[in-house]
């Protein structure tokens, strides 16, 4: 479902929960998926003893990968025209995200209506772990 | 790093999109798929990442014939285990020479971006361009001096248009950061 600009207002909002109590198993997925197989994600005994982390931690394209979820559910498949973070803060087993879309503005290039976007994905505790922009066109 | 072929196949697709959680049928069904706007399944909007599964070198997947930096029968199979007992001074040249191996692991990945020129999907077969774009330092009082540095890469189809271009931007850290 793509959105139509006449119902837009900025400063709307959406948001999901984009999971709930991350799990190891998911990172290794994500390992698998993207091959990308860095120890720091996956490894205990390297990222403990050799790394110097308190535990694995989750790839930061898993992160974007789950906000981009968000986004698609928001503006639509196959609609976006830019998606860009920043990774803030590392997420770790156990965290619970939510990614949050926020309308920055609404405006039209070469007669496309297009929506600028705030993304920000934050944990439990409130603490933002991603923040970014993202673009996607509009229906009239 | 350039990837001369990235086919984009169904069932990569269909793995990159579990692992993220995205049930959203765009990604695995394509009856339903031909019935939207896009009409075929296409890539979820991070899926260009993964090109790294394409990369003959990538330094990030162990390989049969290379020593692998992660635990074995220690908790690090290479030089990366000794750079960790090493000296502050030996352990910035080591790190220098040891790139390949695995310490430029200690590197964390700090901004991604993506613009979209048209959408991936099923049957198209990528290759990239990669160069370097800017470098620049940072004092952190959690982290020390971040050393950071951004690589442009282009996505480009079977007839050189321009699919996705990415932006990565990685930073290499003093000390551990562990919130």
């Amino acid at each position: 479902m793509a959105l139509s600009a006449s119902q837009l207002n900025v400063g709307d909002s959406y948001s999901e929960q984009i999971v709930d109590d991350l799990t190891r198993t998911q990172i290794v997925q994500y390992a698998g998926a993207s091959g990308d197989y860095n120890p720091v994600h996956t490894d205990e005994k390297f990222v403990t003893e050799v790394a110097g982390y308190p535990t694995v931690f989750a790839h930061g394209m898993l992160t974007m990968g789950m906000t981009g979820r968000m986004v698609t559910n928001f503006v639509g498949d196959g609609r976006l025209t830019y998606y860009g973070v920043r990774f803030t803060s590392q997420v770790w087993p156990g965290d619970t995200l939510t990614a949050k879309a926020e309308v920055a503005d609404i405006r039209d290039e070469d007669g496309q209506k297009l929506v600028d976007l705030t993304i920000t994905t934050t944990n439990q505790d409130d603490r933002p772990v991603l923040t970014g922009q993202a673009t996607a066109r509009l229906d009239d | 790093m350039a990837v001369e072929r990235f086919p984009v196949e169904a069932s990569h697709i269909l793995m990159f999109a579990r692992s993220i959680g995205d049930t959203n049928p765009i990604y695995s069904d394509p009856e339903y798929a031909a019935g939207t706007e896009v009409g075929s399944i296409i890539a979820p909007p991070t899926f260009a990442q993964s090109s790294a599964q394409f990369d003959p070198d990538y330094f990030l997947r162990p390989k049969p014939d290379k020593k692998w930096f992660g635990s074995g029968r220690t908790a690090s199979g290479t030089l990366v285990r000794d750079l960790s007992e090493a000296d502050g001074d030996d352990v910035a040249d080591e790190r220098e020479d040891d790139k390949q191996s695995g310490a430029a692991a200690g590197g964390l990945h700090a901004e991604q971006h993506f613009t979209y020129h048209r959408h991936l999907k099923p049957g198209d077969v990528l290759h990239t361009v990669t160069y370097d774009g800017e470098r620049w330092e940072k004092q952190s009082k959690r982290a020390g001096i971040l050393k950071f540095s951004e690589a442009v890469t282009e996505y480009r189809d079977e007839d050189d248009e321009l699919v996705i271009t990415a932006k990565g931007v990685g930073v290499v850290t003093e000390k551990v950061i562990d919130n």
